[in-house]
């Protein structure tokens, strides 16, 4: 049976600017969902929250897995549950290697009871199956001899956020900006990847301005944001319509949220 | 029954004559020591450098709660420690010391008949005394360095000899154990190398207390002397109790395109203050230092190092790697000093450091003086906590946070690690590092 992620009348705030103004959205495994929408509109702010960062504060509404709510849990109980964020801005690690970072990081996603100390998984089948998703990922071998994206090229970065993923194997799949600031090639090799694993046990919420990833993972839903909602819900063809012709209709077809971004963008440059 | 051994007090005329009681050396030696312990007396009365000792609180130290013990203690006492790296690796030689006694010694017979020699320095003393008398505080360390290196020239005992003959090269490494087991006593072993030309060797010398609390003092110094293309490792790990006071000075000599690659690791002790001078004396000569020290609780470490380039086209590159977590404190303080005829000199010095917690403090504070014109050096320092955003991805990825901290910390480590070479050395810091996270959590 498929699992669903539920997020219902999601209120977020980032100090006390409030972001989110009641986001519902229903992920369910084996679906891809692309979120679109202008800068600003809170996009990363959902991926965050839905992660749990703790700078992104829930206020009102609920995220839940297959009916258990999540709010209250941490990341890094969250990613124990099998929910994975593909961040737009991954961070450095310097000297922790991607091998030692990724065992340590599947015992504890694939074992979510394991505690720190206990054992990990066996060396010998874990480096197989590193070696492996890498070769199925065009990803040469001593990227798991390197220190967690120390001196990586952006393009590096994204794919090693793909390596995670496949590794991981979560059940719901968030993708910040995986494709942005990415030269064709890369994006390319990042789409591929991506499509390589979704699959019918992972629900993928795709967040993205351009339409390349989704050629190769053709969204089963499409969502426009707006001023912290989502306003409009279609198929691939919405997403297709935004890149022709971006957000200028939408904005006319929703003033009032078009009237509070504008309000927004003038209190920020104030 | 165990008899009461002697005390000898290490501040007084009359401790310092019982002293030479027990020692039936050589007269130059006592005539050394005699002036050593003079000078103690006279430096007592002068300001330490205040550049070294200004950022250094000594008002807790009384010198006169120590004292030497004049007898060797039980012999078996060595297995008492917890050591780190004895039982990890298969060594050439071998000595170990308790309580400033040498408890045991050994060394293949093959290294014997190639001329190494490899004992206490107490036995050097008699069987290889011209030697010991050309070198020991001649060069490298002096007595009238301070009132430290004075104290120490008047009361050392023990220690590990270390002499390799020319174009000899020893595989295996060396190891050497410096033990404390009794309360309140002091240990004032010396550590002498003499590599002749084209000689190589590798030499492992760590410190240990045999319980948790009793209090100490190590009033050491350790000489480096490294000839023309002479290669030599030296690793010096100091793991003693946190109630010990650890005072050394440590020079290593460098002579033509001569090699000598030094880490010291500092994880013990209550206070510790190391003044470590690396000469560059021959052209071509380099030094690699690699420093590993982890502070917590209350522990202060503090760190005097010296890069002096003496001669051309020398190299020496040093990098130090500290964490402070809880009230504990990490002093650092490193200069670069560029002779005038040392020109084509490459010299770097980087210090980075990690502070876990609001009440740990690092001063960092490093320095150039450069008198020639055709020289590249490089030098900085950074200061900062771990990032709470790489916390977060690491969470992410379901790694909990005490456990992202661990890996954290072990990673910034990690870039001193891969410059050792021994693979023991490495692997005996990374669990020494693991072991000291896992306390108070």
């Amino acid at each position: 049976m498929s699992l669903k992620l539920k997020i219902e009348n999601l209120h977020v705030r980032v100090g006390e600017t409030p972001i989110l103004k009641g986001v519902n959205l229903e992920i369910a495994q084996g679906e891809i969902h692309a979120l679109m929408g202008p800068n600003g509109s809170g996009k990363s702010t959902l991926a965050y929250a839905l992660m749990g960062h703790p700078k992104y504060e829930i206020t009102e509404g609920t995220i839940s897995i297959d009916g258990t709510n999540i709010n209250d849990l941490d990341p890094c109980e969250r990613a124990r549950l099998g929910m994975f964020l593909a961040f737009q801005y991954p961070v450095t690690i310097p000297g922790v290697k991607v091998a030692d970072f990724l065992r340590l990081a599947v015992s504890n996603v694939r074992h979510p009871e394991r505690k720190e100390g206990e054992s990990l998984i066996s060396m010998r089948e874990f480096r197989t199956e590193l070696r492996e998703t890498m070769k199925q990922l065009n990803m040469d071998a001593e990227f798991a001899r390197r220190y967690l994206n120390d001196g990586f090229s952006g393009g590096e970065k994204k794919r090693m956020e793909i390596l995670q993923l496949a590794m991981l194997k979560p059940k719901f799949a968030l993708l910040d900006e995986t494709d942005s600031g990415l030269d064709s090639d890369a994006v390319r090799v990042v789409s591929e990847g991506l499509a390589k694993l979704s699959g019918p046990e992972m629900g993928v919420l795709i967040i993205t301005h351009h339409e390349r990833l989704l050629e190769y993972n053709k969204p089963d839903f499409t969502h426009v944001m707006l001023a912290g909602k989502i306003v409009e819900t279609g198929d691939a063809s919405l997403a297709h319509e935004l890149h022709a012709h971006g957000y200028a209709e939408v904005r006319k077809r929703h003033p009032e949220e078009a009237a509070q971004e504008e309000e927004q963008q003038q209190e920020a440059t104030v | 029954m165990q008899t009461a051994m002697p005390h000898i007090s290490m501040t007084t005329l009359d401790g310092f004559e019982s002293f030479l009681e027990t020692r039936h050396e050589p007269d130059w030696l006592t005539q050394r020591r005699r002036d050593a312990f003079a000078l103690y007396q006279s430096l007592c009365e002068v300001e330490l450098e205040p550049e070294e000792y200004r950022r250094i609180d000594l008002r807790l130290f009384r010198p006169d709660s120590y004292h030497l013990v004049s007898q060797q203690p039980e012999s078996g006492q060595a297995s008492r420690f917890s050591t780190l790296m004895e039982h990890r690796g298969e060594f050439g030689g071998s000595v170990a010391h308790t309580d400033g006694h040498p408890v045991k010694s050994h060394l293949e017979p093959e290294l014997l008949e190639q001329g190494v020699i490899c004992c206490d320095l107490g036995e050097a003393v008699c069987k290889h005394e011209e030697l010991v008398k050309e070198y020991l505080m001649t060069r490298a360390v002096l007595p009238d360095a301070d009132r430290f290196a004075a104290w120490h020239a008047a009361f050392w005992t023990g220690g590990l000899f270390l002499y390799v003959p020319r174009h000899t090269s020893i595989e295996k490494p060396l190891h050497s154990l410096i033990g404390l087991a009794t309360a309140k006593v002091a240990d004032c072993s010396h550590t002498l190398v003499v590599l002749e030309e084209g000689a190589e060797a590798t030499l492992l010398e760590e410190t240990a207390s045999a319980n948790e609390k009793d209090a100490g003092l190590h009033v050491g110094a350790v000489e480096l002397i490294v000839a023309s293309e002479a290669k030599l490792r030296y690793v010096q790990l100091q793991n003693w109790n946190e109630s010990v006071f650890h005072f050394a000075h440590q020079c290593g000599r460098v002579q033509r395109d001569g090699s000598l690659q030094w880490t010291v690791g500092s994880l013990g002790s209550k206070f510790s203050h190391i003044h470590q001078d690396v000469m560059l004396d021959g052209k071509g000569a380099e030094a690699q230092v690699n420093g590993v020290a982890f502070a917590t609780g209350r522990q202060k470490l503090s760190f005097y190092t010296s890069q002096w380039h003496k001669a051309a086209h020398t190299h020496s590159d040093l990098l130090y790697k500290e964490v402070v977590r809880d009230r504990s404190r990490m002093i650092w303080r490193g200069i670069i000093d560029v002779a005038a005829e040392a020109q084509k000199t490459d010299s770097y010095q980087r210090n980075d450091s990690l502070i876990l917690s609001n009440d740990a403090r690092v001063d960092a504070i490093p320095g150039l003086k450069i008198e020639a014109d055709d020289v590249r050096c490089t030098h900085g320092a950074t200061a900062g906590q771990v990032d709470e955003e790489q916390i977060l991805y690491c969470m992410s990825r379901g790694i909990s946070r005490d456990e992202a901290m661990h890996m954290i910390v072990n990673g910034f480590f990690q870039q001193v690690f891969d410059r050792i070479p021994v693979e023991i050395v490495r692997e005996t810091l990374s669990q020494s590092v693991q072991t000291k996270l896992g306390f108070n959590n």
